[in-house]
């Protein structure tokens, strides 16, 4: 499907990315506005920023959501790893067809449903066994691994499947024992997407308002939920500044990503030369 | 290795031709209603080549994948060194397999993936370093052992393969299409290389193909199979020419088939009266009169000439020239008989045609000729 | 008697003794059980047992009590067990017009939101297959690139463009187009933009997936057999592409139905949609027993009928 574009079809993708481009580039304009007002101009200035920095409450704010986002991509990932192997390398067993549904329902469920049955979990567990005594860190952080594992263990078994088994074969038949296979083989070939499905759970785990909402308690506010309510209240220049970071981090960390990327391609061609000049 | 050798050392001998390797009964592998191994009996001998030969889906890799450990039988027992396979997982396994893509681990060098199977075992290092050294001087990659998988050509990556599986000494080496991968030149290459490393390691061969040329040239016995059961185990020679079935005769090489019914049976010879003639078999084995069997004649087997033969007798028809392939080496002449049925006939071309006149030609009358031994008695 | 213990005592050392190598052995052979029970035993407790702690809910009675909702099971002063289930709740939001119109209201901007997401999205996914070895990537990254920024700023940015005196406002009346802002920001045009603009690139990705797997000498062998490019667009690309289409849609339409944050920043109290309802019935009102009835039918309405029409799919496929 490679050749040329029709007029149309450029024009399209012109307005398309206008579309999803402009919207961005004024978040971060109007950033560096004087005026209280957001949509006034009043002249160039950084003293936003400078309000954000001096905010105690968005400080804890950031380093909450990234403690719960570290260990809930650490853990989803675990488990998706652990789920993706169950449904591909494992065949038929008791209990699959409910494993793989329950395993790809929180794809399409709706957030506000998952968000209350976790909160209802919760509130029994603690009813029942006394904990979780306060909601917070712990909470969030179960209720993120239980959707993001699906994110993950899908990309994993992408990968997985594509993979096939024989590499996995020649292992075990060079005597290696299961676990070796896994640790040895399995493992280190699934590495590109087990670090793709980390980073996926991540950012699901920092941009999730909705669940975190429900199972929060008093007093802890993840950065998703302290932006939610300062903006319901109207334009706020102080969160056109933190949009303006936070796109600033992705974008350094997606140019790292890319450079990687783009390393191991350069890697990749040398060796099918390298290979090339043997024959 | 070590773990593994020292439990029958004290029954298996080397050099002990009569009891078998590998002892397979029963065999029977199903794939939900699919019967890929159909009740299959094989004996394997130490030291052997041992080619599995059929098409596609006919069960040779599912054989051998069990030889493996892969796949697990639903019927029947493999027992490899007198010690049932039964529960004996791939890992623990005294074989090893050199996969049809090769299954090289491409995030390990060429070292560390022949040194791969040796660190399984508790094995020190240096003695790894030295098997690792000598098979690479083995297989010729001394130079190319810090490279990966994917920085060497075709040939080279089979070699590796190649080594990876040898160098933990299995009593049973398992190659599935090992060449397949390769282009055609370097393949008749390497056929008989393979065959020189399996003659100088003395380790017992199981070959899968589906490449008829490839079976021939590498294996000392083969098997040919379809629809998971074995249709004529035996050397190459034997199968080709005295393949017992209409189904060998065809899959192995091609042969013109005549259906017919023995008229006389000989004490070192049969006669069958077919459709074109009456055949005149050498046979040593007594065949029921009247039966209804086929006769096989190889297309290199027969004679063509434009003049008739010395004597009359039997195994002589006539036909008329319908159609000539032209090879170079060879000719394929397609023979119409007085019965409609084609017959090919190949010959070599041992002269240059300087004159068009003395050579056969579209639609010349042409006698066919050929020994009594040449024919083959098929019985289905 | 004493020997007896002695002998199930020096055995039961015995086999202490083993034991590392037992266990190692042990999970050698379970390793799968293992590795699946682990995964298994996390969705059971934090994703499926959930739901039946919701559906008891749904049956109790709102009390003023914390957890404010009925007991379903007990103790009556006699020693007898009494079993409470209501079915009030579920006649309630089929009776009452509010959850009924809010739910035709969800499907309603769900679905127009998508199929506008179709619409725009499908030549763009179309432009990029079709774009050389070069643009590909990169027009690729850039509809990647907001799916890693965050969702609530990227609607946050909206407000700033829609509000009264926000930028399309302000630019309108600077043309001199209008005199008076028009209000956009709190209304239902607003919700449409914030969720085409969110869900857009959900639309294209597995659209440009699907897209970039046909072969492109389909269309040569159309043209070669006098097919004009429209009529090969709808008699040959669109019907092969009908697989991204539906992934696609499914991936807008499903969230977008229960969508809380777009209604809620976008439509401010203008816009009722079934996933602010249930949060507010929820936090608000604290009629918990109400807000599961709300989740179990919205399960049922939604979710359930898209993983039957996924499993049927997905058999489908494998046969084929």
């Amino acid at each position: 499907m490679h050749g040329q574009r029709s007029r149309f079809l450029t024009v399209m993708i012109t307005v398309g990315l206008a579309f999803f481009y402009i919207p961005m580039i004024l978040l971060v304009v109007y950033s560096f506005n004087y005026s209280k007002l957001v949509p006034v101009w009043g002249g160039w200035s950084t003293r936003w920023y400078k309000v954000l920095f001096q905010s105690e409450e968005v400080w804890s704010a950031v380093s909450l959501s990234l403690k719960i986002a570290i260990v809930n991509a650490t853990f989803a990932t675990f488990l998706g790893m652990l789920a993706a192997l169950s449904m591909v390398r494992f065949g038929q067993f008791r209990g699959r067809t409910l494993f793989g549904g329950m395993l790809m329902a929180p794809l399409v469920m709706p957030e506000v449903i998952t968000g209350l049955s976790l909160l209802v979990l919760f509130i029994t567990l603690k009813q029942v066994f006394g904990w979780p005594e306060n909601r917070g860190f712990a909470t969030i952080t179960i209720a993120h691994i239980t959707f993001s594992m699906a994110y993950v263990a899908v990309t994993i078994q992408a990968r997985l499947t594509g993979m096939g088994q024989s590499l996995e074969e020649a292992a075990s038949d060079l005597g290696a024992k299961p676990f070796k296979v896994l640790t040895a083989i399995t493992i280190p070939r699934l590495m590109p997407a087990l670090v793709s499905g980390w980073l996926l759970a991540f950012t699901l785990s920092l941009d999730d308002l909705v669940i975190a909402s429900f199972v929060t308690g008093p007093g802890a506010s993840t950065l998703p939920i302290l932006i939610f309510s300062r903006i319901r209240l109207g334009l706020r220049p102080d969160i056109n500044a933190l949009a303006t970071i936070i796109i600033l981090v992705v974008a350094v960390c997606i140019a790292i990503a890319a450079l990687i990327l783009f390393r191991q391609q350069q890697r990749d061609l040398l060796d099918q030369q390298l290979a090339k000049r043997e024959e | 290795m070590i773990e593994k050798s020292n439990v029958n050392d004290t029954t298996w001998h080397t050099d002990d031709k009569t009891k078998p390797l590998v002892q397979i009964k029963g065999l029977t592998k199903k794939f939900g209603d699919v019967i890929a191994v159909d009740n299959i009996d094989l004996d394997i001998y130490q030291g052997e080549l041992f080619c599995l030969l059929g098409g596609s889906g006919c069960g040779k890799s599912t054989l051998l994948r069990m030889l493996a450990g892969f796949e697990y039988p639903e019927a029947g027992t493999i027992k490899i060194d007198g010690m049932d396979m039964s529960n004996v997982p791939a890992y623990e396994r005294p074989t090893n397999m050199m996969f049809q893509n090769y299954a090289l681990f491409p995030h390990m060098t060429v070292e560390q993936n022949i040194a791969f199977g040796l660190q399984q075992d508790v094995m020190p290092k240096d003695e790894i370093a030295d098997r690792v050294h000598g098979i690479l001087k083995l297989v010729e990659l001394e130079d190319y052992k810090k490279r990966r998988p994917q920085q060497l050509s075709g040939g080279q990556r089979q070699r590796v393969a190649l080594a990876r599986s040898l160098v933990k000494e299995p009593k049973l080496l398992l190659l599935d299409e090992p060449l397949a991968a390769l282009d055609k030149k370097l393949r008749k290459q390497t056929q008989f290389e393979l065959a020189n490393i399996q003659e100088q390691v003395g380790v017992t061969f199981v070959v899968v193909t589906h490449d008829q040329e490839e079976a021939m040239t590498l294996s000392s016995r083969m098997a040919v199979m379809d629809a998971g059961k074995f249709k004529q185990i035996g050397t190459p020679t034997e199968i080709y020419e005295f393949p017992e079935t209409r189904f060998v005769a065809d899959f192995i090489g091609s042969a013109n088939i005549f259906e017919g019914r023995v008229s006389e049976d000989g004490a070192d010879h049969v006669i069958v009266s077919t459709n074109v003639g009456e055949v005149y078999v050498n046979h040593g084995q007594s065949i029921a009169k009247n039966k209804k069997l086929w006769v096989g004649l190889r297309p290199e087997k027969i004679h063509l000439s434009i003049t008739p033969p010395p004597q009359i007798g039997p195994n002589q028809i006539m036909g008329q020239v319908e159609d000539i392939g032209y090879l170079g080496e060879t000719s394929i002449y397609k023979v119409r008989l007085k019965n409609g049925q084609i017959v090919d006939v190949t010959a070599p071309n041992q002269r240059r045609p300087m004159s068009r006149t003395h050579s056969i030609t579209w639609e010349d009358a042409v006698y066919l000729s050929w020994e009594p031994e040449s024919a083959m008695l098929l019985i289905s | 008697m004493s020997n007896q213990i002695k002998k199930v005592i020096s055995m039961n050392v015995k086999t202490l003794t083993l034991l590392p190598g037992y266990l190692g052995r042990k999970i050698q052979k379970n390793w799968r059980v293992i590795i699946i029970t682990i995964p298994f035993v996390w969705l059971l407790l934090f994703f499926l047992f959930p739901f039946f702690i919701v559906a008891k809910i749904s049956v109790a009675e709102l009390k003023i009590a914390s957890p404010p909702f009925s007991k379903m099971f007990e103790w009556t002063g006699n020693g007898i067990l009494s079993v409470r289930i209501v079915f009030d709740n579920f006649i309630y939001i089929i009776t009452d017009d509010l959850y009924f119109n809010t739910y035709i209201n969800s499907v309603k901007i769900a679905a127009i939101s998508t199929f506008f997401c179709l619409l725009f999205g499908y030549p763009i996914a179309y432009g990029i297959v079709r774009s050389g070895p070069l643009a590909k990537p990169i027009f690729l990254f850039l509809i990647i690139l907001p799916f890693w920024t965050s969702f609530l700023l990227r609607v946050y940015a909206w407000m700033g463009l829609l509000s009264d005196q926000g930028t399309i406002n302000n630019i309108l009346i600077a043309l001199g187009i209008i005199e008076e802002p028009i209000q956009m920001l709190y209304t239902e045009f607003a919700v449409y933009i914030g969720i085409i603009y969110t869900y857009m690139p959900f639309m294209i990705l597995p659209l440009y997936a699907n897209m970039e797997k046909l072969d492109g000498s389909l269309n040569e062998a159309a043209a070669d057999l006098g097919s004009r490019p429209i009529n090969t667009f709808f008699k040959v690309t669109l019907p092969l592409t009908m697989p991204g289409v539906i992934a696609g849609s499914l991936l807008v339409f499903i969230p977008a139905t229960g969508e809380y944050v777009i209604p809620d920043l976008l439509g401010g109290g203008n816009v009722q949609m079934i996933g602010r309802v249930l949060y507010n019935e929820f936090s608000r009102n604290t009629d918990w027993p109400v807000a599961s009835a709300v989740a179990l039918a919205m399960l049922f309405l939604l979710v359930l009928p898209i993983i039957v029409f996924q499993y049927y799919q997905g058999k489908s496929v494998e046969e084929k």
